[in-house]
């Protein structure tokens, strides 16, 4: 029997394990998971990409029965686990280059078809910029093929393993190391975004999902639906990044959950295409809400502050709620 | 068999007759028939159960060989010119992570200005990018060198890159010879990866190497170069024994008796080399000439004994090191280290330019007698250079380099005014 679990129980839509019969707990909260990102590795502290990896990969592990293979791009995620000779990968695992991931695991998948391995699986993961930027025309290819992959892009919103600068999933207005505060305009400026889910699901491959490390069980639900598929999916997990955007490395899963909050990160799966499932924002907040405790807006909050690019910012936030119909209007 | 068949098409059988696991191809010329004759072998089944990937670009192309390589597949693909240099990264991970891909380069000058014609200017980019680089002479040699490449990337973990004339070889009908599939099978073993990513032993591949390491493993790789020296002969020999033909190997010396001038050359033009080489001796001319069959590693020690009694050395090769001149001359020289031979450069066919017999005849005639510029640009229109120069002197704006050239040869004058 599984419970109805409201998770804001403890006033601060905290996801308590302890108030879940056993099944319904994460695998991450199991004995038995994989521990496929071991400890010892060197991120930073509160750092959502680490974490954000462990589960998803546990999870991953967990519905293929141990049998993954994982390729990951360059970027934090790759140094921080593998200083030579140490390794905090339990699992077969390959690094190739910054901009190639998909395109390895698309190999790694052609590989183990020709095989006959039908039980291994394959998984992929990058940071925004391995993912939006540099190996966005891999992944469109690897999409396009519907090879049988599935890619993990862990978006901390900057080039955070080269020293924070700009990518194309930096917000408007974030301080980074090449859009610096300073000028009329400080910080990045407002292009017209690359949402990155959307153009995976403009490839109608089969599963495309966003998730934050603000819901761990979200995260899990979906990599194990994903894993339930076979062809090209692709899961975009929200991962602040403390040294990148100026936090104090506890508020790593406050902030994302503000970020979900807000409306400035949605929460949706889509399948071939087509958006499936949304999940409806409990406390819709202000845009300041998440920006203010991020040092990389501090220069919206000067005085006097920068209302005119708050209200544009707002302003994506309101219009994602409406396109996605995140406060629930039509139900929920 | 006996074939009269076009050199791609010969390729694409030699390489379905070694079995690969995984193609990834995307098309340029003028390697692109390579790939076509492979797609139409995986349709109709001929390949078995390899994986034929139509990728998005050279890049994703060698990226999905890597893959496949470290997922332990025996993986092939091909490219030239532009889609070398667009893979470029990936051609140097591959190498440094030690994954046996072969690869063929149909060489192709490389732009701007854009060009489709043969040179080598391609491979030459990569040629220290840590790949073992063969080059053939003859489609037959393709064929042969193909198999030979497998079989010694697989024992060495190391990837081969085969290298053909674009057009001259690729695209050239002539007779070939190809494998019985038991005597490849005899030659060939199953491809057994040293090591792989594999869920029942999981290692890590790729890690990131500090100072504290990264020079050793750099010398091992070159050191793995260096074994090469002595199994590509090995390879060559075993070949001959099961396909009773001798193909591959280091150098191949022609003539060379007594030959008081060496001629070197790597690919097609050797042909005609050894066509004026005949001519010239049946003029009692001493000459002779060496084929350069692997470029990297590059058989310092082979040609330096193979160069001992030559009173100079002319090297015709396809290619310019900018600011420099000859590359393949300047690895000649490495192995001439010490001794007073000149090496004498002449470099030629740049995108397409024909080599003919005249010129080589002309050009080792003066080499002969030691009258020869260093390095010589074999049939170079210096007239021509002469008024674009003067051209660019008198006005900074004076126009697209080529096109000036094109209509002061009278090539573009109608219809360019
Ligand atoms: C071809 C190439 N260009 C640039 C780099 C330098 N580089 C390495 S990691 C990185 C940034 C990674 O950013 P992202 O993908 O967002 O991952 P993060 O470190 O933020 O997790 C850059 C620019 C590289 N390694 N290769
Ligand atoms: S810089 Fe950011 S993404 Fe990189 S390890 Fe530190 S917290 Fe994680
Ligand atoms: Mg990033």
């Amino acid at each position: 029997m599984t419970q109805r679990v409201k998770f804001y129980q403890t006033g601060t839509f905290t996801v308590g394990n302890r108030l879940l019969d056993a099944d319904s707990r994460t695998v991450q909260a199991t004995l038995d998971r994989s521990n496929s990102l071991t400890s010892g590795h060197r991120a930073c502290q509160g750092c959502g990409e680490a974490l954000g990896a462990r589960y998803a990969m546990d999870t991953a592990m967990r519905a293929a029965g141990n049998k993954v293979v994982a390729v990951n791009a360059t970027g934090c995620l790759e140094v921080f686990s593998t200083p030579y000779p140490e390794s905090s990968w339990q699992i077969p695992w390959v690094h190739s280059l910054f901009g190639n991931a998909p395109a390895v695991a698309t190999g790694v998948a052609a590989a183990l078809r020709a095989k006959g391995r039908t039980d291994v699986r394959v998984l992929a993961q990058g940071g925004d910029g391995g993912t939006v930027d540099i190996g966005f025309g891999c992944l469109s290819g690897m999409f396009e093929r519907n090879d049988d992959v599935l890619y993990l892009c862990y978006d901390n919103e900057a080039y955070m393993n080269t020293g924070v600068q700009r990518s194309g999933s930096t917000p408007a207005t974030a301080r980074t190391a090449t859009t610096p505060a300073v000028g009329a305009h400080p910080g990045n400026t407002f292009g017209q975004g690359k949402n990155m889910p959307l153009i995976a699901m403009a490839h109608d491959i089969p599963y495309v999902a966003t998730a934050s490390v603000a819901d761990l069980h979200d995260l899990e639900a979906k990599v194990t639906r994903a894993m339930e598929i076979s062809g090209a999916r692709y899961l975009h997990v929200h991962v602040p990044c403390p040294l990148g955007w100026g936090s104090n490395p506890c508020d790593t899963v406050k902030l994302a959950r503000l970020a979900v909050e807000s409306g400035l990160f949605p929460l949706f799966q889509a399948e071939h295409g087509a958006v499936t499932d949304v999940t409806p924002i409990r406390r819709k907040v202000p845009v300041e809400a998440y920006l203010r405790p991020q040092r990389r807006f501090a220069h919206l909050f000067r005085k006097p502050p920068d209302t005119e690019s708050l209200a544009a910012i707002q302003a994506i936030a309101d219009r994602n709620i409406r396109k996605f119909d995140l406060l629930g209007a039509g139900g929920g | 068999m006996l074939k009269q068949v076009e050199g791609s098409q010969a390729v694409a059988e030699a390489i379905a007759l070694c079995r690969p696991e995984v193609i990834c191809a995307y098309p340029i010329t003028p390697q692109t028939h390579i790939v076509e004759g492979l797609s139409k072998l995986a349709r109709t089944g001929e390949l078995g159960n390899c994986q034929y990937i139509n990728v998005e670009s050279e890049f994703a192309a060698m990226s999905a060989c890597i893959g496949a390589s470290a997922a332990g597949a025996r993986t092939y693909t091909a490219t030239s010119s532009q889609g070398l240099l667009f893979m470029a990264e990936a051609v140097y991970n591959a190498a440094g992570l030690g994954l046996p891909i072969v690869m063929t380069v149909g060489n192709r000058a490389i732009g701007a200005p854009i060009n489709i014609w043969n040179d080598h200017s391609d491979s030459m980019a990569m040629a220290d990018a840590g790949w073992i680089q063969l080059h053939a002479e003859s489609n037959q040699e393709a064929v042969d060198l193909h198999i030979q490449a497998f079989r010694l990337a697989e024992q060495l973990s190391v990837p081969v890159m085969v290298c053909e004339d674009g057009f001259i070889l690729t695209h050239a009908y002539e007779r070939v010879d190809v494998p019985d599939p038991d005597q490849v099978d005899r030659y060939l073993p199953a491809f057994e990866p040293v090591q792989m990513l594999d869920p029942e032993e999981p290692i890590t591949m790729g890690a990131m190497v500090g100072p504290e390491a990264f020079m050793e493993v750099r010398y091992l790789a070159h050191h793995k170069q260096l074994q090469a020296i002595d199994v590509i002969p090995e390879l060559s020999a075993e070949f001959e024994t099961v396909f009773g033909r001798e193909s591959g190997g280091l150098i191949k010396p022609y003539r060379t008796e007594g030959a008081e001038t060496v001629v070197i050359a790597l690919g097609s033009v050797i042909g005609s080399i050894k066509d004026v080489v005949d001519e010239l001796r049946d003029d009692d001319v001493a000459i002779g000439a060496i084929k350069v069959v692997s470029f990297r590693p590059f058989p310092l020690a082979q040609l330096r004994d193979a160069l001992a009694d030559a009173e100079r050395v002319v090297v015709v090769e396809k290619d310019l090191a900018l600011g420099l001149g000859g590359i393949v001359a300047s690895n000649v020289r490495m192995a001439l280290r010490g001794l007073r031979t000149p090496v004498y450069t002449v470099i030629a066919g740049l995108g397409g330019r024909p080599i003919t017999k005249q010129s080589l005849h002309r050009v080792f005639a003066q080499a002969g007698a030691d009258e020869i510029d260093d390095p010589h640009f074999l049939d170079l229109d210096l007239a021509v250079v002469d008024r674009e120069l003067a051209r660019a002197r008198e006005k900074r704006r004076s126009g697209p380099i080529a096109e000036n050239i094109l209509r002061d040869m009278g090539l573009v004058g109608g219809k360019l005014g």
